[in-house]
């Protein structure tokens, strides 16, 4: 528990490095937030009002002092007041979140029950035909943009043969859980295939590296079979790469997937914090992109956590 | 009466053109059943090749049976023809009729899964036992094998073990079937001497009671000598000598035999010592260890703080001084690289002092490597790598470098167009060469060998310890010679120091040391040193640990007492 502990204390570092270094890049980026807020009519406004509307976002200060108030804020659990919606930060990104939470599950799920396999299969049979079929579509998987397979998948599915709908707006699923899922399917499918072309290829050499060890060796001498030499006895010592390529995706997918967000018009946190960019909705990015760092911290912390139950060498010590 | 094993002509190659790149070249031999053939070579003789053939596991490592015939009698009585077998009637055979144990006990056993669920696999797929009737007999199993506390034990993962006790639980696998034939391809290699004996004693004592035929590989002709019936010399892939036991140990046909028997290195009991460059009475040691103490902090697992300390050295002194070789000797874990690496500062002392001459050469301690494969940069081509430690001294890297790399590498016996060439393109030997000339380049007093011929065959360990000897007598220089293989330092060693659980129980001349050892784990380490000439010799299985070194914070050992057991040979006394 002590490393938990150890772990859990070097988060508030990384968050407060990372929130130096959006809260300044931010506001290195040329444009005015009022003027973004308001758009066209932003010419309208007299000097007393813009000043009046900067005083109210505390814009009006020098960058350091809106540093200190924003820090001071968010101890407080206030990370500030978007300017394009009009309501806390921490509420309008909650908002998003569980959109992509599922988004970032479900794809990881198709990524493990596709990729896994697959990666085992051609493992076991290397440079055959059916392994280098396998090799082909992992690297399609991971050279086609997903806004291309994204594309073609709506035009397929939804325009085609109307098997699924392709957009509208967005059901949430604790409201209409079956209507939720046909929406999330397409998306999540995008996300997935790239993923899981990654975990292919991944699984595919961890476990040739594996089948080649001295146990599995062992146990065909011991007259196991060719399934359960790869699935009891190669797989589970191979699956570590595999964890790590996934906790990183998994935490780049919980900083939203723009592009898919975008294709299959999701109110995701990606297009939020993208919104928040163009708007200059100082506040908002600083606390999607705190929040996002926070995620990543802790999928990291999950992963390592994977490492140990996967290894008894990590959990109980030793050489 | 049918054998149990006829292997007929077999011809085994590799890669895609098989036929084209043979390893095994026409062997032939019968094993009769309850009979233990020793299959004896170098690496690339095709020993290990030819016994992954009869299981046909050789098909997973790329190998394919390009011609000959395995014909092998089951347990029911059947016959079957292994070369032809498809892979279902394989998969019976493994394990039921036929079991393996290999030479790598560290990496033989699944890390993921504990001893128990192993050992349990191996009973559900040969004997149709699943559940708590598989637990009691994976106990029943470890503790045939004599591991303590066998309950316990199911439940740790290998890397809990030691390598003797992982050598035990893959015993334990093995006997699970009861198979008819035990291949046991260099089973002892990887282990300690003293364990290397209770392996072979338990192999010996569950053969008798299993009644199984053994087919024994090793590059050791001095261990097979009291296991086996029949032997077969192996070379580049032919047998080239076969025959029962007796008759080949004791008249010998082929040349590669006898020179298998005589050029080796084989313990003679202190009688093959060197006779020349003894000791020079005060002479001024050029390196001298004072009561030195190694220890590191045991932390135990991803979640917990350091508990105590490994006392890796624990009061060590000793001196060495120009021309001579000590040897260090003892198991793994008994302190003999760290000291080694104390003194060339690689690991921090926690207490004492090395004191080194500094003389002649602005880095007068030197070391070679166990592995000479792993030691040297493969990206780095002959001459960068003899050049880095003169860079590293601050010289450059001129003609008169380039000349002393020259000089060195003929005295080495390397061509020298070797400068422009890359390590994967020699020879395990010729790297350690390449290692010996690097460790000279700044003409230092004194060389650390750490194992350095150990990963070695056995004929080329032998031209490699001449190569030092002529090396020692014509620059004057010091060795410290860190071994466990006590046949290699009565070659090389003028004195030795017996190391055990971190201190030192034994220092004095090699001849006294080896010939009349008095320390209880001296003598027990000696008289574990397998030798043709003790063959009939019957080793008692016992299960002796090395103690643990780990210790609780603030533990401090009892200081040493010592006496005198003859002209230069000091022994500890033993606490009882």
């Amino acid at each position: 528990m002590n490393y938990l502990l150890q772990r859990l204390l070097t988060f508030p570092l990384v968050l407060l490095g990372v929130s130096l270094l959006v809260f300044f890049a931010i506001r290195l980026v040329p444009g005015d937030a009022i003027i973004a807020m308001l758009g066209t009519e932003a010419g309208l406004l007299t000097d007393a009002q813009r000043a009046s509307l900067a005083a109210y976002f505390g814009l009006d200060q020098p960058v350091v002092v809106q540093y200190g108030r924003w820090l001071a804020g968010l101890f407080q659990g206030n990370l500030g007041i978007s300017t394009t919606y009009g309501k806390p930060v921490l509420e309008v990104i909650i908002a998003r979140f569980p959109l992509t939470i599922e988004l970032a599950l479900l794809s990881m799920v198709i990524a493990l029950a596709v990729g896994v396999p697959a990666g085992v299969f051609a493992a076991t049979r290397n440079n055959r035909p059916s392994d280098l079929v396998v090799r082909l579509f992992a690297m399609l998987g991971q050279s086609t943009p997903s806004f291309v397979f994204g594309l073609v998948l709506i035009y397929l599915l939804s325009v085609n043969f109307h098997v699924l709908p392709a957009m509208g707006s967005f059901t949430p699923l604790f409201v209409d859980p079956l209507g939720n899922l046909a929406q999330m399917i397409l998306p999540s499918i995008t996300l997935g295939f790239a993923f899981a072309a990654a975990v292919t290829r991944i699984s595919r050499s961890a476990m040739l590296d594996v089948l080649s060890d001295d146990y599995v060796r062992t146990a065909r001498s011991k007259g196991a079979s060719q399934r359960d030499v790869v699935w009891k006895h190669a797989l589970p010592n191979a699956l570590i790469p595999v964890v790590t390529l996934s906790g990183v995706e998994f935490g780049y997918l919980l900083g939203g997937a723009v592009i898919v967000e975008q294709i299959y018009a999701l109110p995701g946190l990606g297009r939020l914090t993208l919104d928040a960019i163009s708007q200059r909705d100082y506040a908002l990015v600083q606390g999607a992109v705190l929040f996002i760092a926070f995620n990543f911290l802790v999928v990291n912390l999950l992963v390592d956590l994977a490492y140990a139950a996967l290894d008894p060498r990590i959990r109980l010590g030793g050489r | 009466m049918t054998p149990l094993l006829s292997v007929k002509d077999l011809h085994v190659g590799f890669g895609r053109d098989p036929k084209a790149n043979e390893v095994v070249k026409g062997v032939s031999f019968d094993l009769a059943a309850g009979e233990t053939l020793a299959i004896v070579g170098e690496s690339g003789s095709g020993k290990s090749v030819t016994a992954l053939s009869i299981n046909r596991l050789v098909d997973f490592g790329g190998g394919r049976i390009t011609g000959g015939r395995i014909t092998l009698q089951r347990g029911d009585g059947s016959m079957l023809d292994v070369t032809k077998a498809d892979e279902s009637a394989l998969v019976r055979v493994r394990g039921s009729d036929i079991g393996m144990i290999f030479q790598e006990p560290m990496t033989s056993l699944n890390p993921v899964h504990t001893v128990g669920a192993q050992i349990e696999e191996a009973f559900k797929l040969n004997r149709g036992l699943t559940g708590s009737a598989a637990t009691r007999a994976a106990k029943e199993a470890l503790e045939r094998v004599r591991i303590p506390d066998s309950a316990q034990r199911l439940k740790y993962y290998p890397h809990q073990l030691s390598g003797g006790m992982r050598q035990r639980v893959m015993i334990a696998m093995v006997i699970a079937s009861n198979p008819r034939l035990l291949i046991a391809d260099e089973p002892t290699t990887a282990l300690d001497v003293t364990v290397q004996a209770q392996i072979m004693a338990l192999l010996a004592e569950l053969r008798g009671e299993l009644g199984m035929s053994m087919i024994f590989i090793t590059h050791d002709i001095g261990l097979v000598a009291g296991i086996a019936d029949q032997i077969m010399v192996m070379q580049n892939g032919v047998a080239v000598e076969q025959g029962a036991l007796d008759a080949v140990l004791d008249n010998p046909q082929h040349d590669y035999t006898r020179h298998l028997l005589k050029a080796v290195p084989h313990f003679n009991g202190g009688r093959a010592v060197r006779s020349d460059g003894s000791r020079v009475a005060g002479a001024a040691p050029v390196v001298r260890v004072d009561n030195l103490v190694v220890r590191f902090p045991a932390a135990k697992g991803l979640f917990a703080r350091a508990a105590g300390a490994v006392h890796a050295v624990d009061g060590v002194s000793f001196d060495l001084v120009p021309g001579e070789t000590l040897a260090i000797v003892g198991e793994s874990g008994s302190g003999k690289s760290t000291t080694a690496r104390a003194i060339l500062g690689l690991v921090g002392t926690t207490r004492g002092r090395i004191d080194r001459a500094s003389g002649r050469s602005p880095r007068p301690v030197q070391m070679v490597f166990q592995d000479p494969f792993a030691s040297l940069n493969p990206r780095l081509n002959v001459e960068s790598l003899l050049a880095e430690p003169a860079i590293a001294a601050g010289q450059r890297r001129d003609a008169k470098l380039r000349e002393r790399m020259a000089f060195l590498l003929a005295r080495v016996g390397l061509p020298d167009d070797a400068l422009t060439r890359f390590p994967h393109q020699f020879s395990g030997g010729q790297r350690q060469r390449l290692c010996i000339a690097r460790a000279l380049m700044l003409n230092p007093e004194v060389v650390v060998l750490d194992e350095a011929v150990s990963a070695l065959d056995v004929s080329v360990q032998a031209r490699v310890l001449d190569l030092l000897i002529d090396l020692q007598r014509e620059f004057g220089l010091a060795y410290l010679f860190i071994s466990h293989d006590m046949a290699v330092v009565e070659r090389i060693a003028h004195r030795i120091a017996v190391m055990y659980a971190g201190q030192l129980v034994e220092i004095g001349t090699a001849a006294s040391v080896l010939s009349d050892p008095q320390h209880s784990y001296t003598k027990r380490l000696i008289a574990a040193v397998p030798a043709i000439e003790r063959r009939k010799q019957v080793f008692t299985v016992d299960a002796t640990q090395v103690p643990s070194l780990v210790r609780p914070k603030g533990y401090e050992p009892q200081p040493s007492r010592w006496r005198e057991a003859g002209p230069d040979h000091r022994v500890r006394l033993e606490t009882v």
